[in-house]
C-alpha cells in the first residue's frame, strides 16, 4: 500500500507542476491570470506530495519490503540499518526521487518566502521551476519508477555494491544532488528574470542564497567524494581527473564564478548578462554531470551507476532545457540594459578576473572530458588523463590565486594599486620567501608545487586582510564567511601542493616479522590474519609503525564481499599533524613464499586538502547564515557584502 | 532590433556537445584495445616447445606460404578451456593452428592437451610473455589470422565461440 501511495503522490505532484507551468505562463502571456492564484498553492502541494513520496520510499527501505523491486535489488535483510536507510538514495531511482523531492520542496519554499522580486518575476520563476520538475517527473514515472513491485518477492535481497557501503559515501551523491538542485533554482530565477526583464539587484539578491547553498553542498560533496576515493580505492590519490569527478567539478567551477558575479550584480548592478549566462551554464553543467554518470558514455571508475537508456532520457531533458534557455538568452538579453560601469583596477575588476580564470578552467576541463568522445567520433581512441589536466589547469589556478591575493583588498568602482602598495610588497615578500624556503628544503621539487606552496602561504595571510580596520563585532557575517572561505583555499592548495610535490611511496613484499622504511617511518608487518564482518571476510595485516620512538598500530585490510561478490582494499591511515602514513595490503606474493604485497605512502599535509575544503564550505555556511539572519532582522539594504 | 550573432554561440556549443553525446550513446561501445601490429609482419621470435611431443614454434615456421591461425592460450585460463572444442572444429575444417602457451609449465600444458585435445600443429612456450607483448596481445585467449608470408591479418580478442568459427574459416581461406 505504501508503495502505491508513494506512486500516486508522484503522479499528483506532476499534475501540480503542470498547473504551476500553465498558471505562470498564462500570466506571462498577458492573460487574465485566473489561474495565477493557484500557482503558489500548487507549489506547496507539489513540495508536500514529493516529500511524502520520498519518506514512503524510505519507509519501504526501513522495513525492507522485498516485494518492491528497488528494495529487493539494493538492500539485504542482513544490512546494517544505516545502509538500509542510505539505500533509499544509494541507487538510481531513489536518488532521482530525492532530487525531485528536494527540488519541489525548494520550489514551495520560494513560493512561500520570496518577497523581494516582483510578483510577475516570481510567477515566471515558478513556471520555469514547474517546467523543469515536469521533465524529471516524466523521467521518474516512465523510465525509473522507484515504487515498482516485484512478484514473487525474494527472500533476502541482492545487497548494495560494497564499495558504496560506506558512511561517507552514503551522503556523497545526495550532497551533490542538493547542489545540482540549488543550481536548477538559480536557473529558474535567471530565466524568470529574463522573461520579465527584471535582471537587476533585487533578482540577484533573491537568487544568491540558492547559489550559495548549492555551492556549499557541491563543495562538501566534492571534498567528501575525494576523501572517499582516497581511502577506499586504495590508490593513494585524491583526484584522478576521472570523467565523473570532472562532472562534479564543472558545476562547482561555474557556481563559484556565479557566486562572485551575482554579488557584483546585487551590490553594484553590474555584470548583468554575464550573471544570467553563468546561471544557465551552471545548471547545464549539473545536468551534464548527471548525464555523464548515468549514461556510461565515458569510461570511468563510477561505472556502477550506468544505464544508457536513462542516459538518453537525461540527455534529452538536458538538451531541451539548455537549448530553450539559450534561445531565450539570445532573444532577450538584448533587452537587458548595460549595468553600472567600473574601471579595470577595482573590486569588480578583481571579480571579473576571478570569473575569467574560473571559466577558462571550466573550458579546459570540459574539453578534456569530452575530447575522447570527439576523438572516437573521428575514429581514434584516446583517453585524456592527469598529464593534460594538470599541465593545463594548474597554471590558471595559480593565476586565480594571484588574483585572489589582490582582488578582495580593492575598492569598488575604481581603485589604485598604489594605495595598497605596502600590502603588495609584503605579499610579494612572503611569496618569494615561501618559494625559496620550500626550494631549499626540497631542491628537486617541481615548479608547480613550489609556486602552489608559496602562493598558499601568501594567501593564508592575505585572506584575513579584508578584516583589517574593521570593528570585528560589527563586521557582517558574510565578510567573515568570505575570509574563512579564502583562507580555506590557501589551506587546501597548500595540502595539494605538498602532497603532489613531496609524497614518498614504496611497494614491497613483506613476510610477517619483516620491515620496510619510508620517510623516517619504520613499518613492521607483525601479523596477517583473517577477519570477518557482516557481509565480508578479509585478510588483515597488523603493522607497527615507528618513528622517533613512538609506535602506532595500523590494520589495513583486503576485503572480500560476498553480496555481491567483490574485492576491496581498506587502507589503514595513520594521521599526524604534518601528514598521513597510508598503508595498503594486497595479495599474497606470487612466489608462494609467505610474503604479502604491501604498499606504503608518506603524504605530507595531505589532510589539509579536505580540511581546507571544509573551511571553504564553512565560510559559505557562515555567509548564508549571516544573510538569512540579516534578512530576518531588517530588509536588505543596498550596501555591498560578499556572497 | 538587430541582435549580435555571438549571442547564439552558447546554443551552438550546446548543439555541438549534444551531438557528441548522441553519437556517444548511439555508437556501441568498444572497449577492446586492438593490436597495433595488424597488417605488419610477425615480429621475429623463436620459442621452445611448450611440452614434450609437440614441436616448438618460431616466426620462420609460420612464413611457409600457408595461412593459418595463431592461438594464444594458457592452461590456467578458463576461457581457453571453453574455446577448445571450437578450435577442434576449426581443425576439422582443415584450418592449421599454431599456438603460444603463455606463462605455463610443460606438465600443465600436457595435462591441458590430454583433457581438451590437441588441435595445434606447433606450440611455443612464452614464459615471460615477451612474444605475446610483441604481438600486441593483452590477454588470453586471443587468436590471430597469419598470412602465408607471415603477415598479421586479423586479431580476435577473447574466446572463440561457435558463431566465430565460420568467420575465422573464411578469413583463413581468403588469405590463401
Amino acid at each position: 500500500m505504501i508503495a502505491e501511495a508513494g506512486l500516486a503522490a508522484l503522479w499528483l505532484a506532476a499534475a501540480m507542476a503542470l498547473l504551476q507551468l500553465v498558471g505562470g505562463l498564462t500570466l506571462l502571456r498577458g492573460g487574465a491570470g485566473q489561474l495565477a492564484p493557484l500557482v503558489k498553492p500548487a507549489a506547496y502541494m507539489q513540495g508536500a506530495l514529493c516529500a511524502f513520496a520520498f519518506f514512503a520510499l524510505m519507509w519501504l527501505f526501513y522495513v525492507t519490503d522485498l516485494s518492491v523491486l528497488l528494495v529487493a535489488s539494493n538492500s539485504h535483510i542482513d544490512k546494517p540499518m544505516i545502509f538500509k536507510l542510505a539505500g533509499t538514495w544509494g541507487n538510481h531511482e531513489g536518488s532521482m526521487l530525492l532530487w525531485v523531492a528536494v527540488m519541489s520542496v525548494s520550489g514551495a519554499a520560494i513560493a512561500l518566502l520570496e518577497k523581494r522580486i516582483e510578483a510577475k518575476t516570481l510567477y515566471a520563476t515558478l513556471a520555469v521551476q514547474g517546467f523543469i520538475a515536469l521533465g524529471f517527473f516524466a523521467f521518474l514515472l516512465f523510465a525509473s519508477n522507484p515504487f515498482e513491485r516485484l512478484v514473487p518477492a525474494p527472500l533476502e535481497g541482492a545487497g548494495l555494491n560494497p564499495l558504496l557501503q560506506d558512511v561517507g559515501l552514503a551522503f556523497h551523491p545526495p550532497t551533490l544532488y542538493m547542489g545540482y538542485v540549488g543550481l536548477s533554482i538559480a536557473f529558474s530565477f535567471a530565466v524568470g528574470a529574463l522573461l520579465t526583464n527584471q535582471v537587476g539587484p533585487a533578482f540577484a539578491r533573491a537568487m544568491r542564497p540558492w547559489v550559495l547553498a548549492a555551492w556549499i553542498f557541491l563543495t562538501i560533496g566534492i571534498a567528501a567524494g575525494s576523501y572517499w576515493a582516497y581511502y577506499e580505492l586504495g590508490w593513494g590519490g585524491w583526484w584522478f581527473w576521472d570523467p565523473v569527478e570532472n562532472a562534479s567539478l564543472m558545476p562547482w567551477l561555474a557556481a563559484t564564478a556565479l557566486l562572485h558575479s551575482v554579488s557584483v550584480l546585487a551590490t553594484r548592478n553590474a555584470l548583468r548578462a554575464w550573471t544570467i549566462m553563468l546561471a544557465l551554464v551552471a545548471f547545464a553543467m549539473s545536468m551534464a554531470g548527471t548525464f555523464l554518470v548515468r549514461s556510461g558514455i565515458l569510461t570511468s571508475v563510477h561505472a556502477f551507476a550506468v544505464d544508457p537508456e536513462r542516459g538518453a532520457f537525461i540527455l534529452a531533458l538536458m538538451l531541451m532545457y539548455t537549448s530553450i534557455a539559450f534561445v531565450i538568452f539570445a532573444l532577450r538579453i538584448g533587452t537587458v540594459k548595460q549595468g553600472e560601469p567600473f574601471q579595470l583596477v577595482s573590486r569588480e575588476g578583481g571579480i571579473v578576473a576571478n570569473n575569467i580564470f574560473l571559466s577558462v578552467i571550466l573550458a579546459i576541463v570540459l574539453i578534456g572530458t569530452l575530447y575522447p568522445l570527439a576523438a572516437e567520433a573521428m575514429g581514434d581512441k584516446i583517453s585524456v588523463g592527469p598529464p593534460y589536466f594538470n599541465k593545463a589547469t594548474v597554471p590558471v589556478m595559480l593565476l586565480l590565486m594571484l588574483a585572489l591575493l589582490i582582488g578582495p583588498m580593492l575598492r569598488w568602482r575604481r581603485d589604485a594599486l598604489m594605495r595598497i602598495k605596502y600590502w603588495l610588497i609584503g605579499g610579494a615578500a612572503i611569496l618569494l620567501c615561501g618559494g625559496l624556503v620550500a626550494w631549499r628544503l626540497a631542491p628537486g621539487t617541481g615548479l608547480f608545487p613550489l609556486l602552489g606552496i608559496a602562493l598558499s602561504l601568501a594567501l593564508a595571510v592575505a585572506a584575513w586582510l579584508p578584516l583589517r580596520g574593521r570593528k570585528l563585532l560589527r563586521t557582517p557575517l558574510p565578510i567573515f564567511g568570505m575570509v574563512i572561505a579564502h583562507f580555506g583555499i590557501a589551506v587546501s592548495v597548500f595540502g595539494m601542493a605538498a602532497e603532489s610535490g613531496f609524497s614518498k611511496e614504496t611497494l614491497t613484499a613483506l613476510a610477517p616479522g619483516e620491515s620496510a622504511e619510508i620517510s623516517g617511518w619504520k613499518v613492521r608487518l607483525s601479523d596477517v590474519k583473517p577477519v570477518v564482518g557482516d557481509n565480508w571476510v578479509a585478510v588483515e595485516g597488523e603493522m607497527l609503525a615507528n618513528k622517533n620512538g613512538n609506535s602506532f598500530v595500523m590494520r589495513p585490510q583486503s576485503r572480500h564481499f560476498f553480496k555481491p561478490e567483490m574485492q576491496t582494499s581498506e587502507a589503514a591511515l595513520l594521521t599526524r599533524w604534518n601528514g598521513q602514513l597510508y598503508a595498503v595490503i594486497a595479495q599474497p606474493d606470487q612466489e608462494g613464499d609467505g610474503r604479502w604485497q604491501v604498499r606504503l605512502w608518506w603524504k605530507p599535509f595531505v589532510t589539509f586538502i579536505w580540511f581546507g575544503g571544509g573551511l571553504i564550505a564553512l565560510g559559505g555556511a557562515i555567509s548564508l547564515f549571516g544573510r538569512m539572519f540579516r534578512r530576518a532582522r531588517k530588509p536588505a539594504i543596498n550596501k555591498w557584502e560578499p556572497a | 532590433m538587430n541582435k549580435p550573432w555571438f549571442l547564439w554561440i552558447p546554443l551552438a556549443v550546446v548543439a555541438f556537445i549534444g551531438g557528441l553525446a548522441i553519437y556517444g550513446l548511439a555508437v556501441p561501445k568498444d572497449d577492446q584495445v586492438h593490436s597495433a601490429m595488424i597488417g605488419k609482419k610477425l615480429p621475429a621470435f623463436s620459442l621452445p616447445a611448450a611440452t614434450a611431443g609437440v614441436p616448438a614454434l618460431s616466426s620462420a615456421d609460420m612464413a611457409d606460404g600457408k595461412p593459418r591461425l595463431l592461438n594464444i592460450f594458457a592452461s590456467w585460463c578458463l576461457p581457453c578451456k571453453a574455446e577448445a572444442p571450437h578450435l577442434e572444429t576449426l581443425k576439422a575444417a582443415g584450418v592449421e593452428i599454431d599456438a603460444i602457451a603463455v606463462r605455463d609449465k610443460p606438465e600443465d600444458v600436457a595435462a591441458f592437451l590430454a583433457e581438451f585435445g590437441n588441435p595445434f600443429r606447433r606450440i611455443g612456450s612464452d614464459t615471460e610473455m615477451a612474444v605475446q607483448l610483441k604481438l600486441g596481445s593483452s590477454g588470453v585467449p586471443e587468436t590471430y589470422v597469419i598470412g602465408g608470408d607471415g603477415t598479421i591479418l586479423f586479431q580476435h580478442i577473447g574466446d572463440i565461440r561457435a558463431e566465430h568459427v565460420p568467420m575465422l574459416i573464411e578469413k583463413v581461406n581468403a588469405a590463401k
